[in-house]
């Protein structure tokens, strides 16, 4: 297939949000009748290629070419006049209306000017049928499974003159059945020539499906592969990359090995969507790196384990008494705070000072009637300030003004403040600088030092592995396996958390 | 330049502004005399009407810093006017004051059930607020309706009446009321941490969940406040008039409060408040009245004034007004100057 | 419900099966369930209404009811485009009350009604296009932009006339006062404009492009954007409808009352909203229809009536209607929690 033309070519595209380059001169290109997938971590700069692909955002640099023209899309529409269609994992359909008129909507058949609805259905049963669907078109688009939406998504697309397809995580919540439904329209589409992207975190399916990888790291393009010639640990060592960042390895203080009475221990928990029979174990001043690719199940498992999300099934114990974890008020107060990947949305509020920020989960377990005096909080924010060398160091600076390191760092002082025993933390090192990175990795160490128990979330292995001292390696939503950080080096480490999982007994 | 970004600098210079204009257009706006040891004239005047839209603005502010809004206050105020003016009309002597104090409790009390049923609304059943508040709005005044029968009832009743109409040493009952009412809610919000848990629901309500406020309590509560304080002002509304009109108390106040608060530099999208800027607020539209009233224009057509000052205040607030006039900032060489924009991002 | 799952579900429709048949039918309609509950509330009212006055189901009566509330219909309808989009239109009343009062002094003063009544029309689109223009170009809350158009049709109705206006012109009293008899049965000028508005209103949902994107706009901006819909002049369209329901009803009112009053329907967007909630439609938008709308009319009006019949308090109406209201919303929230977890 190397013969034929690309379809597609993206060549030295650049996408920069201020001054930040989100995707720095990556070439792409995508053959039609081919399968074709991307990978990449979070923010790898995934999402900015495809929305400059389908006209979502402009290329500040680089050229886009379709079938040798060279193109530009302002809109996703204009991208869509042209044969570029996406379907996204939260599907962008209308649940309100019919099969039907989702498959039509903007370009349904008229008679006398007004909308012909028995033609539009009998059109919609074609597209469907051809691509071996039995869905009732007159049904309300909402009463459908996820699955089923993502093909009507797909009838929608192909009931224009398709050429590239673009599916973005589309298989995320879907069960066997339906992604195995999915993958036979795709091969379907194949067959008919259409160009296909597909995006998904599920290694699995890449290789199942994809004839061509393209991977990315950090906006900048790794490599072109087949899948046939790249083995899977290869595509996980080009993913997670190899940054060789100077940093102190800790000093253990604990045992490595097993503790015997670990403070905080998690039997069963399964959570949906994401986390099935998770164990997990980790005892005062020990630091566990949780280690997993992305849809692995690693922000699940730790909302799961902080009350944030309730999980279905599964006991939680601290200190070996059973304890149920009603709201994140609730853990809280029993000492087990999270720290989420998303300091946007469900961290910070970045119209409130610094001195707000920290001292809002003290005074939020007091009670909102018994203010900790202000000189209290201007103590308390200040001794945090300090400790986490906060800068700048007004108190009373708006949040929002500070740089991603410095933010990281108060929604730490938060959660400090409230003289935690359980620290989850997920990612709290993603998307900022290198120093503050190295600031916060030896934090977690120090903490632990003190006695605190914690649980390290990274996308970046040589971290896991540099701050934790037993890591479990979460693969497919299940904790396959917990060693000793001593018994793993990144390679063997790589080799877990990409291996694929053996079929069901 | 400092006092130029203080938030409440531009709804204090529009208050400020109309003020002058006034007293430029007629020099007898300003003019205070003393009659009896008490003081009377048009400021006078706008600090003793303003009670009850400030009391309901104030309410409407802790429901507005939630991301709320709170429709039924007009509605709660007829409620409330007309069960005080029910019970002295009932009573054998309505012109005791034991009958008055009772009466003004218990119409308290009815506006503070009508907040808690529309609390547990929006934070327990989860209505939109809009929705939730509109059901009350609705059928407020036929309650209220029902508990005049129909009727004005029309009171006679000295202390009832002092309410509204008194002095106390030099300055309107009224007037103090509203203060009082000020200070108290500055207090709870401020020397407690209502404020700042509220400002925080306000903001961004996941996180706050995160970091373990309770914020249906804190919803609830701003509710709460709207209610008792629409039934204050109710009883000063009924005061004034002496007359339980279920129809037009506090028609259309739920507007004007709305208005006070956002011009007070509220933002409709919750978060951060200023009690101090809906106070100004409140004053600006009072004295916007006033103004109206002085250009000889029929009260009754006032509206088409609100109806101009709330687009310019819209459009003032809007992006691309914003984006508008900074393209024409550049234009004119004048530029938005970088010192706002390095203050942004500070690096570690 | 999986892809497999859909496939026997309309597999075992075909077969007739009584489950299956239930299946397609939610699939297809559960979104017209809450306007089936507004007409059985409207059949229990009636069926009780007659049964305990034993003379409620008159053709005089029934005529009555339409004629009164003939202004209301009209509003529901332009109301109802409103809220399908997800947004709110609190002018409908002071809308209706100038364009009434406008168009009662400007026939007082001798101009015909081939200029007056289109002009009467125009002056509810101005204020609609004013809002519309609000919320879609300067991102101003339909709630707060419609408040502005609120003062604004109620401060202009004040201004050309602060007391009501006789209107004289034949052509007025003949759309008001004529009656078209079959049997107890009539049916004024007014009437046959609300219902053909309900009609109109009706085609248009349903059978124009424009009406499909209400509903998209309703469902999701977003995807109705990226769908290549042109969201922008949808948004602007409804609240120019609902404006010129507005000078509609401005003119059915004048009609029906032969004056212009410049304090008629303080309150009447309340009321409008309501009977467009009670006749099935979504106030967060994407679900509802014109005739549910009209439903909601006569479930408004006949709660009038009754309570007219059995000498009681006028105000019982906004409390009942209140109440419904509220019954209504619970429900739509309980079905939007259902949707959200079945998704």
């Amino acid at each position: 297939m190397d013969g034929a033309e690309p379809l597609v070519e993206l060549e030295g595209a650049t996408v920069r949000f201020g001054a930040f380059t989100a995707l720095d001169g990556v070439d792409f290109r995508m053959f039609p009748g081919e399968v074709h997938s991307l990978m990449g971590e979070n923010g790898a700069g995934k999402s900015t290629l495809i929305k400059a692909i389908t006209g979502v955002l402009p290329l500040d640099e680089g050229s886009l070419t379709l079938a040798g023209e060279s193109v530009q899309f302002a809109t996703p529409h204009a991208a869509q006049a042209a044969g570029v269609s996406t379907v996204y994992q939260e599907v962008d359909l209308l649940p309100n209306l019919s099969v039907a008129e989702n498959i039509w909507l903007g370009r349904e058949p008229r008679r006398f000017g007004l909308i012909d609805n028995a033609a539009m259905r009998r059109q919609a049963s074609e597209v469907l049928d051809g691509l071996g669907l039995d869905i009732d078109p007159a049904s309300i688009l909402g009463s459908h499974s996820l699955a089923v939406q993502q093909l009507v998504a797909i009838a929608r697309a192909i009931s224009t003159d398709l050429r590239v397809l673009v599916l973005d995580e589309p298989t995320s919540s879907l069960d066997t059945d339906e992604v195995a439904e999915l993958f036979r329209v795709i091969r379907d589409l194949k067959q008919r020539g259409v160009a296909i992207l597909f995006v998904s975190h599920f290694l699995d399916q890449v290789y199942e499906i994809c004839d061509r990888v393209t991977v990315l790291r950090d906006g900048a393009l790794v490599g072109e592969y087949l899948t046939t010639e790249l083995l899977r640990i290869d595509l996980v060592q080009k993913m997670l990359g190899r940054d060789v960042a100077e940093f102190a390895t800790r000093e253990r203080v604990v045992e490595p090995d097993l503790p015997p009475d670990p403070f905080l221990s998690a039997r069963g928990i399964t959570s949906a969507p994401g986390i099935v029979d998770a164990d997990i174990d980790v005892a005062e001043g020990e630091v566990l790196g949780l280690a997993g690719l992305l849809g692995s199940g690693r922000t699940e498992l730790a909302r799961a384990l902080t009350g944030i999300d309730r999980p279905q099934s599964g006991i939680i114990r601290i200190e070996k008494s059973e304890v149920r974890l009603e709201s994140p008020r609730h853990a809280l107060q029993i000492g087990v705070v999270y720290s989420s990947e998303n300091r946007r949305t469900e961290g910070l509020l970045p119209e409130l000072s610094i001195l707000e920020n920290i001292v809002l989960a003290v005074q939020a377990q007091q009670g909102a009637m018994r203010r900790i005096p202000l000189a209290r909080q201007r103590e308390l924010a200040m001794s945090w300030i300090d400790a986490l060398g906060i800068r700048p160091s007004d108190p009373d600076r708006k949040v929002g003004t500070l740089s991603g390191g410095n933010q990281q760092k108060v929604m730490l002082a938060r959660l400090l403040a409230l003289s935690p025993r359980v620290l989850v933390l997920d990612e709290p090192t993603r998307g900022i600088d290198v120093g503050a990175k190295v600031e916060i990795q030896n934090l977690v160490g120090e903490l632990a030092d003190n006695g605190l128990a914690v649980i390290f979330i990274s996308a970046e292995l040589e971290e896991v592995l540099r701050v934790g001292d037993r890591v479990a390696i979460l693969r497919e939503g299940r904790v396959a396996e917990t060693l000793t950080a001593d018994s793993l080096n990144p390679d063997t480490l790589l080799a877990l958390v990409a291996q694929p999982d053996l079929p069901e007994a | 330049m400092r006092i130029l970004r203080h938030r409440l600098f531009w709804p204090a210079a529009a208050l400020v502004t109309l003020l002058v204009v006034n007293t430029i257009a007629n020099p007898n706006f300003a003019r205070i005399t003393i009659r009896d040891g008490q003081l009377y004239g048009n400021p006078i005047t706008i600090l003793r009407d303003s009670a009850p839209l400030m009391l309901v603005a104030l309410g409407m502010t802790l429901v507005i810093a939630t991301r709320g809004i709170d429709l039924s206050v007009g509605a709660i105020m007829a409620v409330s006017g007309a069960v005080a003016l029910t019970i002295i009309d009932d009573s054998p002597n309505p012109g005791s004051v034991g009958t008055v104090v009772v009466a003004v409790i218990v119409a308290v009390v009815v506006g503070l059930v009508l907040g808690v049923w529309n609390g547990f609304l929006v934070s327990v059943i989860g209505i939109q607020p809009i929705i939730a508040t509109l059901v009350l709005m609705l059928a407020g005044r036929g309650v209220a309706l029902l508990i005049t029968g129909g009727e004005i009832t029309t009171v006679n009743s000295a202390p009832y009446k002092f309410i509204a109409s008194g002095y106390l040493i030099i300055l309107p009952i009224a007037f103090f009321i509203w203060v009082a009412a000020v200070v108290v809610v500055s207090m709870l919000e401020r020397r407690t941490a209502l404020g700042m848990l509220t400002e925080s629901v306000g903001i961004n309500p996941e996180a706050s969940r995160l970091a373990g406020v309770r914020s249906r309590g804190i919803i609830w509560s701003a509710y709460i406040a709207s209610g008792v304080l629409a039934g204050i002002a109710g009883v000063i509304y009924a005061s004034n008039t002496m007359a339980a009109d279920a129809n037009s108390a506090g028609y259309l106040i739920e507007l004007y409060a709305i208005l006070a608060v956002v011009l007070g530099g509220t933002s409709l999208m919750g978060g951060k408040f200023s009690i101090a800027g809906t106070v100004i607020g409140v004053m600006t539209v009072q004295a916007l009245e006033k103004a109206i009233l002085f250009l000889g224009v029929p009260p009754a057509q006032a509206p088409v004034f609100f109806a101009v000052v709330v687009v310019v205040v819209v459009l003032l607030q809007a992006p691309r007004v914003h984006a508008w006039g900074r393209a024409a900032g550049r234009r004119m060489g004048v530029g938005a100057k970088p010192r706002t924009d390095d203050r942004k991002e500070v690096a570690a | 419900m999986s892809a497999t799952d859909a496939t026997t579900t309309t597999s075992s429709a075909s077969g007739a099966g009584a489950k299956g048949m239930i299946g397609t039918f939610t699939s297809r309609y559960a979104s017209v369930l809450p306007t089936f509950a507004a007409i059985t509330i409207l059949i229990a009212l009636l069926a009780g209404a007659e049964i305990y006055f034993g003379n409620f189901l008159t053709g005089r009566n029934m005529s009555a009811l339409l004629l009164d509330n003939a202004y209301l219909m009209v509003l529901a309808v332009g109301m109802t485009f409103v809220i399908v989009t997800a947004g709110i239109d609190l002018s409908v009343g002071s809308v209706m009350a100038f364009t009434g009062i406008f168009g009662a002094s400007l026939f007082a003063s001798g101009v015909p009604f081939v200029i007056v009544i289109p002009v009467m029309l125009l002056s509810g689109v101005a204020i609609g296009l004013l809002i519309g223009v609000l919320v879609q170009y300067f991102n101003v809350q339909p709630f707060i932009a419609s408040l502005a158009g609120l003062f604004l049709g109620r401060g202009l109705a004040y201004v050309v006339s602060l007391q009501s206006i006789r209107v004289e012109d034949p052509v007025l009293l003949w759309l008001g006062s004529t009656r078209f008899t079959l049997g107890d049965f009539y049916i004024a000028p007014t009437g046959v404009i609300a219902l053909l508005t309900v009609i109109v209103g009706a085609l248009v949902m349903h059978f124009t492009r424009f009406g499909r994107t209400v509903y998209a706009v309703g469902g999701s901006e977003q995807s109705a954007r990226l769908m290549g819909l042109n969201v922008a002049r949808t948004k602007v369209m409804v609240y120019v409808i609902s404006g010129l329901c507005g000078g509609l009803a401005g003119l059915v009112l004048t009609a029906y009352t032969g004056s212009g009053y410049p304090r008629n329907g303080i309150g009447t967007e309340l009321d409008v909203i309501a009977v467009v909630v009670i006749g099935g439609t979504l106030l967060s938008g994407g679900r509802g229809y014109v005739l549910g709308s009209m439903i909601g009319v006569f479930v408004f009006g006949t709660i009038n009536t009754i309570i007219n019949f059995m000498g009681a308090e006028q105000s019982w109406t906004h409390i009942i209607v209140g109440a419904l209201l509220l019954l209504f919303i619970v429900v739509q929230r309980a079905i939007v929690a259902r949707s959200d977890r079945s998704r």
